[in-house]
């Protein structure tokens, strides 16, 4: 049964991997203007706050938690950014201060779920609105403009001559920490092991409070730093930057093939989720399908998503059970 | 709370304590309330006036008639985040009935937006139970669904209130002895759903689910209907409060109700409802209701910066699941300690 399961995940990687690039070329045959370089640069500028975001919340859902205020702790980062800037400190020591407060906010994510044992599904909705009311309290409604063309220009620049994006260089950097660590080191063995029972990884030596609270901290850090990436991008700091980002970051990681259910899921079918729900939205959106209209293909692929590995072993068991059935004498 | 494995040793103790905490938690936001509305209005008296508390009441009666049906699935262990595009598609597609045709009466609006609310409360019911998937990750799904037909259907347009018929907005302004026609229904649904999930056989089946879903199926109740009819009350209502905000703004565009789902479960958590399933009343939930849209009146009163609102809420739920956590915790010790006198 378990060799059969993994089989399935291996499976479902392979197939959401296949599935986005006939996508991209299906994309880029059809939907003008898809294909070319400059539209790929915006791609991987689009797809940048999800992509980072999605990298530690696979780990978080991957041990059976859930972190639904990553887009608040964006947005929190992002407002006090642009406070900062508008005390007039020096960027250098806000981008740190920034991370720093992204680092907190998780961790205070992870002391009420480790520490006071709550369910995180509760408490991080409960930091969604505290984080976010918390960005509104110190920023208001306007928005914090001018930050220094020198960090600015590089955040919507190309490698060089060519129009590669140099934020792909962060993406690929922490894709590939966040891949190491899951899958060849005994941390990410950890994280597997609690996802599958948080009692057998106790028993085997894992300490399972500590290493979420990690965890944790980690995702709000990477939450943080998507909120100053966001903010050079477009050089607007908004006390409501990436609201309701979670909900495309959680989809995204759960159509890579990560199971809610924790225990179960691989990196690259969550960096094809990713590529995938935003290839689908940009070549949407060029062919004048409205921005919120787009709403129902993240819906429908994440329904299907979770529902699409339920039904397929439906069929596989029932099918197995036909072949089982004795012949009739 | 009721996941605290309690010792069957004696059961009128068990009940007795039980209800107090329960209680206890209702009374923990009721003094909350009163606190609140004191302090408001020894700094400002003009709180409770007339037009003030009737503004409170009729936003309360909107987010009540959500959470009542939010509590209804969340008691069941699940959980219903599309309430707040359910209430949009709702409001839209009756303001544009009303619009095209006046002469539809009242009941006949309200009759629509809950039967258009519980259709898409059975999508959401049928697809956890039959795709055996997390209500999470399928309201989640849906939310977006619904909000982007709504989108769809609606592009940019709004409905004002002049294209609405008079008589669909005086009901949202009309008082029957100086109680908001909104306010009766609220209070109608809340009953009625309080006394079926407090005293009929389907209602304390849902608190079996919620406690336990196996122990629940092996004590023979059908928790797969029990889930899509759960999830067909929430949408219901939902559908329902589509209608009051109608009546109530009278201006209606595709973006209505956006973000309210977490309104709705602030509600629902500081109103007593254990997120694990299987303990809480409605009428906890909304006092909940009650106490949020009462928090942001109280700070347009003090003149404090309304942004704060949000965190306030946030703050709440974290308070609420924390306190809740305790107190299981204290009657887990407490019910030891009697149980072992006992023995």
């Amino acid at each position: 049964m378990s060799t059969d399961r993994l089989g399935r995940f291996a499976n479902w990687n392979v197939a959401i991997i296949a599935v986005t690039v006939v996508v991209l070329i299906v994309a880029a045959a059809t939907v003008d203007n898809f294909g070319t370089a400059q539209n790929f640069g915006f791609l991987i500028l689009d797809l940048l706050p999800i992509a980072l975001v999605a990298l530690p919340m696979t780990l978080v859902i991957v041990t059976g938690e859930i972190d639904l205020s990553v887009a608040s702790t964006l947005g929190l980062s992002s407002a006090v950014m642009g406070y900062l800037w508008n005390q007039n400190q020096p960027i250098e020591t806000i981008i740190p201060l920034c991370l720093l407060l992204g680092a907190v906010l998780g961790a205070i994510n992870g002391f009420f779920v480790t520490v006071l044992g709550l369910p995180s599904l509760a408490v991080t909705i409960g930091t969604l609105a505290l984080y976010r009311g918390l960005a509104f309290v110190v920023l208001g409604d306007g928005a914090v403009a001018d930050f220094p063309a020198l960090y600015t220009d590089w955040v919507t620049g190309n490698i060089g001559g060519t129009s590669i994006p140099n934020v792909l260089i962060i993406i690929v950097v922490l894709a590939a920490v966040f891949g190491v660590v899951l899958h060849a080191t005994p941390v990410g063995r950890a994280v597997f092991a609690i996802g599958t029972s948080e009692q057998a990884a106790r028993f085997a030596g894992v300490r399972p409070g500590r290493l979420k609270f990690w965890l944790y901290v980690v995702s709000g850090l990477v939450s943080g730093l998507a909120g100053v990436l966001w903010t050079l991008r477009y050089s607007s700091a908004r006390a409501d930057n990436g609201a309701g980002l979670e909900l495309a970051v959680v989809a995204a990681v759960l159509l890579g093939g990560v199971s809610i259910f924790g225990g179960k899921g691989a990196l690259p079918g969550v960096i094809a989720g990713v590529v995938l729900l935003a290839s689908l939205q940009n070549a949407l959106r060029l062919s004048d399908v409205s921005n919120e209209a787009l709403n129902v293909v993240t819906g429908v692929l994440l329904i299907v998503s979770v529902l699409a590995p339920n039904l397929a072993n439906a069929v596989r068991s029932s099918l197995q059970r036909r072949r089982h059935r004795p012949e009739p004498l | 709370m009721t996941a605290v494995d309690l010792p069957g040793s004696n059961l009128t103790t068990r009940r007795s304590s039980l209800d107090l905490v329960l209680r206890a938690r209702e009374l923990g936001i009721v003094l909350a309330l009163a606190a609140l509305v004191a302090v408001t209005t020894i700094s400002n008296p003009r709180f409770l006036s007339g037009q003030s508390i009737r503004d409170i009441l009729l936003g309360t009666a909107i987010l009540a008639v959500l959470a009542v049906g939010q509590a209804v699935v969340v008691i069941t262990r699940n959980i219903d985040l599309s309430v707040g595009s359910v209430l949009g598609l709702s409001a839209f597609t009756v303001g544009t009935l009303l619009r095209d045709h006046p002469g539809l009466p009242v009941i006949g609006a309200l009759l629509i937006g809950a039967a258009v609310g519980g259709v898409c409360g059975a999508v959401n019911g049928i697809l956890v139970r039959y795709g055996n998937v997390p209500a999470l990750v399928v309201t989640l799904g849906t939310l977006y669904v619904v909000r982007g037909i709504t989108y769809f259907w609606a592009g940019g347009q709004q409905i004002n209130a002049d294209e609405l018929p008079g008589g669909f907005l005086d009901f949202g302004n009309a008082t029957l002895l100086g109680i908001p026609y909104l306010v009766l229904i609220a209070l109608l649904v809340l009953v009625i759903t309080g006394v079926v999930l407090r005293s009929y056989r389907v209602g304390r089946e849902h608190y079996a689910m919620g406690s336990s879903p196996q122990a629940a199926r092996l004590a023979g109740i059908s928790v797969g209907r029990r889930t899509i009819g759960a999830f067909g009350v929430s949408g219901a209502l939902a559908g329902l409060a589509g209608v009051l905000f109608a009546a109530r703004f009278g201006t209606i565009d595709a973006a209505a109700g956006t973000g309210y789902e977490l309104n709705v479960v602030a509600a629902v958590v500081v109103g007593g409802v254990a997120v694990f399933g299987g303990s809480g009343s409605v009428w906890g939930a909304a006092l909940g209701a009650l106490l949020l849209t009462t928090i942001g009146s109280s700070l347009a009163v003090l003149e404090i910066n309304q942004f704060w609102q949000q965190a306030i809420v946030g703050g709440l739920i974290l308070l609420a699941i924390g306190a809740d956590r305790l107190v299981a915790a204290r009657v887990a010790a407490t019910l030891k300690k009697r149980g072992s006198h006992v023995h």
